[in-house]
């Protein structure tokens, strides 16, 4: 019978083909096991790492489940009032120009209560990058109903589905913004499959380019599942997402340099 | 050679900040405190000092942008009126928890509401008490004359960083409106980026491999932690309470009777108690320059000495609670104010002090 490598024996350099970068922190992750949220905060911070950014950049998290994205990216960071992110971003990004200055938010926090701080630091063309996650739901307070949410979407606030006569229509704030001249980049992408992964790590490393090079505001958005929130398996949440959330955010870069 | 120009109140505190090295003001036009922000504007000041100027969409957003630049250790600053002030509630909260030094002046206008343009006094609890959600105070200096509001720039921002607090100026629409002359001082060099990073080594600069990241936040979902952190915020309430009174004693060594006000309602109370001289009657003003620490010491004090206090504001009485807490019932204290923009003449105090403590038994003690 052949020799079973033990663990000491597999984990040896030369053995390494790709680890964690280290700009994400020890710190167990604290989001529901299948949400999107990881595998978001590991392509900003790869990135980050691999463009060698890290003493220059500073962070904004408002509330939401990006409250505690500090505990996870190892870089200077502010915690925001819920939606204020882009406001905070901007007092630090002329304060400090050559710094990398980006905000982390959800579709409730950017989509909803910061609505006006969101057209406005786009409309600046604040030379800021925006990472916003839109999973169509508030999922830090229990899955209630978010700007984003599907028609018919059901929710802890919509419980027989989102009723558009009564609550409103999901808002494609992505497309809103691409209409601003203050926007240069504006993309959307996902982060369920490798493909996926790998298209919005390219998206991920232009925003960043751009707001080097002095561009004015890049603006990635992430559509995501919420498999807690929307009461299903990942797996399912994958699937429904795929079916459901992208024909109505349809993937894709949605504004690009000329 | 002395550099004294008659400047209004609100361009005072502009060319105030200027000079006390300000790296940036975010802000929104609001009446009667618009001059600021215009000042800021016309004197280029990215080319005189480096400072940015912005005006942001809403106060909301102004505050915000000064939480982002003073999370970063910059020296920045927002302005507004009542109406503007009550908006920016939220982001002095998470200020307040955060303990983010900033400077930050209400030129106040009558409310509730929309109220009026006219000047008044009625923010005084909103300010003093706290005003956003949680157990906080900031400190709040209350200018009497235009030098003030000038001087009171680079006293805020000193006192700001070295407690890491929020400064307050609460102005009123006279205050900011009125011109006076001003005696100004040289311009003070803003801070480098590397002496922030030195000084300031809890701002977030960018993380460097020589130290932890730096993390600006008001979050801490532990309760024991968080008493904890809110015991500290107190102790530092405390201290500043125990060494950071201002005030000033006007003719109060051989007074019996005494005002007590602050800003414009101090400036009246000052003409009234020479009127009252003339009249005979022994009377002094005592005007509180911080109202938080506000001079609780100093009126136990003088109420061992005068027979009674009136406590002169343009509100239906804030400030006068702070008096009555500071003697506690060793002497009677009474309020009188204008409300809704009005400005009472110094006569008019002066008579409400006759009536109410030396004319025939006038006087009836107070019950709530």
């Amino acid at each position: 019978m052949s020799h079973i490598p033990t663990k000491d024996e597999v984990c040896q350099p030369e053995n390494m083909v790709y680890s964690r970068t280290c700009l994400l922190t020890d710190n167990a992750l604290s989001y529901c096991p299948g949400c999107g949220h990881g595998t978001a905060h590991r392509l900003i911070m790869e990135v980050i790492e691999e463009m060698n950014l890290q003493a220059d950049t500073i962070g904004v998290a408002p509330v939401g489940c990006s409250v505690l994205a500090y505990d996870f990216m190892n870089i200077d960071m502010q915690q925001a009032a819920h939606g204020r992110a882009p406001a905070v971003a901007t007092g630090i990004k002329r304060l400090y120009p050559d710094k990398f200055v980006f905000t982390y938010q959800g579709d409730g926090d950017l989509a909803a209560i910061g609505t006006g701080e969101t057209i406005h630091v786009c409309n600046r063309g604040e030379n800021i990058t925006v990472f916003f996650v839109n999973n169509g739901i508030y999922g830090m307070t229990g899955g209630q109903m978010a700007p984003t949410t599907l028609p018919g979407m059901k929710t802890a606030t919509s419980p027989f589905g989102r009723d558009t006569e009564t609550m409103g229509h999901p808002l494609k704030i992505t497309e809103l913004v691409a209409q601003l001249p203050g926007t240069y980049f504006v993309s959307r992408q996902a982060v369920h499959t490798p493909a996926h992964v790998r298209k919005a790590k390219k998206a991920i490393e232009k925003a960043i380019q751009y707001q080097k090079l002095n561009k004015g505001l890049s603006f990635v958005e992430i559509v995501s599942n919420c498999n807690s929130g929307w009461k299903m398996t990942p797996l399912e949440s994958n699937k429904w997402m795929e079916e459901n959330m992208f024909p109505y955010y349809p993937l894709g870069d949605i504004k690009v340099p000329k | 050679m002395k550099d004294i120009r008659l400047m209004k109140g609100n361009e005072a505190i502009a060319e105030g900040v200027i000079r006390a090295g300000c790296d940036g003001y975010f802000g929104y036009p609001i009446t009667p405190q618009s001059e600021v922000l215009e000042y800021l504007m016309a004197n280029k000041t990215k080319e005189r000092t480096g400072m940015i100027v912005l005006q942001a969409e809403s106060e909301i957003a102004s505050i915000h942008m000064v939480y982002g630049g003073a999370g970063a250790g910059k020296r920045v600053m927002t302005s507004s009126s009542s109406p503007g002030i009550s908006l920016m509630q939220e982001g002095i909260s998470f200020m307040a928890g955060t303990e983010l030094p900033c400077l930050l002046l209400n030129v106040v206008r009558g409310g509730p509401g929309l109220g009026t343009i006219q000047p008044s006094q009625s923010d005084y609890f909103q300010t003093v008490k706290g005003g956003g959600h949680g157990d906080y105070k900031l400190i709040v200096l209350a200018p009497a004359s235009v030098q003030e509001m000038y001087d009171f720039a680079k006293l805020g921002f000193d006192l700001a960083f070295k407690h890491r607090i929020q400064v307050m100026v609460l102005s009123d629409g006279a205050i900011g409106q009125m011109m006076e002359k001003v005696e100004l001082d040289e311009q003070i060099p803003r801070l480098t980026d590397a002496e922030i990073k030195v000084k300031f080594p809890w701002a977030t600069t960018g993380k460097t491999p020589d130290r932890e990241r730096n993390i600006i936040t008001s979050l801490d979902l532990n309760p024991v932690k968080q008493e904890i952190i809110n015991i500290n915020l107190q102790k530092k309430f405390k201290h500043i309470q125990e060494t950071e009174v201002r005030f000033e004693r006007i003719m109060c060594d051989d007074a019996e009777y005494l005002f007590v006000a602050y800003g414009s309602s101090a400036r009246i109370c000052q003409k009234a108690v020479l009127l009252g001289r003339e009249r005979g009657i022994k009377v002094g003003l005592l005007r509180p320059i911080t109202l938080f620490p506000f001079p609780t010491v100093e009126l136990a004090k003088l109420a061992k000495q005068v027979k009674g206090m009136l406590s002169v504001e343009m509100s239906a009485g804030q400030m006068v609670e702070d008096v009555r807490l500071s003697v506690n019932g060793a002497v009677p204290v009474e309020h009188y104010g204008r409300l809704g923009g009005i400005m009472p003449a110094p006569d008019e105090v002066l008579n409400v002090l006759e009536e109410n403590f030396i004319k025939e038994k006038k006087y009836e003690p107070h019950t709530n």
